[in-house]
């Protein structure tokens, strides 16, 4: 049983230090890509800009979900849409 | 009413502003990738550091345009939730799904194999490098995809059930939305389109190489990867083309219709080559629509049925009723002045189904849902006052569609020249004449692309979905000022976006093919 158990154990430890492996040899896939980075940088921070823009200006205060927004459950949603199309 | 068509109106553009931005970046995305992909697939079997050095100079350019259109389809998705909230709901699972596989796939395949692409050169094998690319290809490719499906939905509702419960159209076949033949021609139609912008934009850039006499081989080997991929592309893209509008006969045939400036058909329908639409022309005035036009004989029967004897309706032919059907053969359907009566039963039965689950009777619901079953297919007429009001903008689409078809022309000329020169030494590309029609042919490209979709796009009005929902309906209940303002907030912040993504582009082409 002990026997058992500790293989298990050392198999267990084997796997995780190979996921640790390949997690950390991800992790320096990207960090040297980024370090490496030229025109890349630029970009980076114009995207960092435009996402900033869209989701923290635009979608924050002028794009509200408004039937999410007005709304609890989708039955009152779908109440609101069949009023709203009968009435226009 | 007159504010709500306000609202309408500047919803519709900025919805067209957003989308024809983000349609400056995706059709490089689609062909630059795959012209990347065969750079790099030649380096892969030549080991050649030439092809090494031009793939990663084009593959540079590719990252750049991808960075640039990263995240400007999402503001889409904003104004479907905000502005567009009863369509939003409407249209339930149906744009739901495919935008969310698009999503995924968007996120993993591209997002994983970029990465692979750009900080991968010396990091994994050259196989697995190449592969890594042309996923990237793949990947934008079926991105695109899940996109068109959702748009070609809107063009041809199929698939689906409408539950006045939910309120919702409700996917009853995915794979009759998915594989529906709108979808494909629509798909393969801009994916090519891309292939020939793509190329167009190498051919380009090598040509203002040329110009300044710097990296001539590198400059005539780039022109001979593009070239070919935008011959094929172009031959791709009329070939799809001429399959769309087909379908377009078909299942939009008052689109159809506006693209030609098309009143009164008949057997062996001319095409117009090139036209003035005279802007006084209204329905049954009996004035000719066009002040000038030059036109080819039976040449819309052969686009419309590939068939010279064939009729094609025109405005006021289907308004009285007159179509085709899936196979091409002339029918008398309802009229439209029907199909708003129609329409306006499929409201009162909608209506009687409301009332009948706030009385909790579920007789009378099932009731009230077999009625609105059986008239659901001209939902969207039931808003109309008029048969008028179901004719897109003439003008709009006539001169798109035209502009679209000559530019498409121009450009199969362009490729046939470019393709013949390169396999002759490049004789003609050392001709500064040529290098500056290079040099003008992207601009050109992109407006070809661009009013594609106008065509597509405002050739469909009023719908929103074809025949089931107009634009005023699908319409939030928000004010015409809130519109206005993100109007030009978008276009303000997109403008100064572009010109610091571009002055980059610019920086980096100018830099040249060694600092990669």
């Amino acid at each position: 049983m002990d026997r058992t158990q500790t293989k298990s154990q050392a198999h267990l430890r084997s796997r995780l230090s190979a996921f640790g492996t390949v997690t950390h040899r991800i992790y320096r896939f990207y960090a040297d890509g980024f370090r490496s980075m030229t025109v890349g940088r630029k970009l980076w921070l114009l995207i960092i800009i435009k996402l900033f823009i869209l989701f923290f200006i635009f979608k924050l205060f002028f794009f509200p979900d408004i039937l999410s927004r007005d709304y609890d459950t989708d039955a009152q949603r779908a109440e609101a849409v069949r009023e709203s199309l009968l009435n226009r | 009413m007159d504010d709500l068509m306000t609202v309408v109106d500047w919803s519709r553009w900025q919805f067209a502003l957003t989308a024809m931005y983000h349609w400056l970046f995706v059709p490089l995305t689609l062909g630059l990738s795959v012209i990347v992909g065969i750079m790099e697939t030649i380096y892969f079997r030549t080991r050649s550091e030439k092809w090494l050095q031009i793939t990663k100079f084009w593959m540079t350019l590719f990252g750049i345009n991808f960075a640039m259109g990263v995240a400007t389809g999402i503001i889409l998705e904003f104004e479907f939730g905000t502005n567009w909230s009863n369509y939003s709901w409407f249209v339930g699972d149906i744009f739901g799904a495919p935008l969310a596989i698009e999503g995924l796939l968007a996120f993993f395949m591209e997002a994983t194999f970029i990465a692979v692409m750009f900080f991968g050169w010396k990091k994994v094998s050259p196989g697995f490098h190449l592969a890594s690319t042309w996923l990237t290809a793949l990947g934008a490719s079926i991105s695109a995809l899940w996109i068109l499906i959702a748009n070609a939905w809107m063009q041809y509702p199929v698939g689906m059930e409408f539950d006045p419960a939910q309120m919702r159209n409700v996917m009853d076949n995915f794979w009759d939305v998915v594989l529906s033949p709108v979808a494909i021609n629509k798909f393969f139609h801009a994916v090519f389109d891309g292939w020939v912008v793509g190329a167009v934009f190498v051919c380009g850039v090598s040509a203002w190489f040329l110009m300044k006499n710097k990296r001539r081989e590198f400059a005539l080997d780039s022109i001979r990867i593009a070239g070919w991929t935008g011959l094929a592309g172009i031959v791709l893209t009329l070939w799809t083309g001429d399959g769309s509008a087909v379908q377009v006969a078909r299942v939009q045939p008052m689109k159809l219709a506006a693209m030609e400036g098309l009143y009164n058909g008949k057997v062996g329908q001319e095409i117009v080559g090139f036209g003035l639409l005279d802007p006084s022309k209204t329905l049954n005035d009996g004035k000719d629509p066009f002040l000038f036009d030059i036109s080819i004989p039976y040449g819309l029967s052969i686009l419309a049925n590939h068939d010279a004897n064939t009729f094609v309706p025109g405005i006021n032919d289907l308004i009285e009723g007159i179509s085709l059907t899936p196979e091409g053969d002339t029918i008398r359907t309802e009229s439209y002045a029907e199909r708003i009566a129609i329409g306006k039963r499929a409201h009162e039965a909608l209506r009687d189904f409301d009332r009948a689950m706030t009385d909790g009777d579920t007789a009378a619901m099932a009731e009230a849902r077999a009625r609105l079953k059986e008239d659901y297919r001209y939902f969207g007429y039931g808003y109309l006052d008029s048969p008028e009001e179901a004719i897109p903008p003439v003008g709009m689409t006539f001169y798109s569609f035209h502009i679209m078809v000559l530019a498409g022309g121009y450009l199969l000329l362009f490729f046939i020249l470019a393709v013949i020169s390169s396999a002759r030494g490049g004789r003609l590309w050392e001709r500064k004449w040529w290098q500056w029609v290079a040099i003008l042919t992207i601009p050109v490209v992109w407006i070809c692309s661009e009013a594609g979709w106008v065509t597509a796009e405002v050739g469909r009005q009023p719908w929103i979905i074809e025949g089931l929902m107009p634009a005023r309906a699908a319409i939030s209940a928000i004010s015409a000022s809130t519109v206005q303002l993100t109007f030009w907030m978008f276009a303000a912040v997109f403008t100064a976006l572009l010109v610091a993504e571009v002055t980059i582009m610019i920086n980096q082409i100018r830099r040249g093919p060694e600092n990669h």
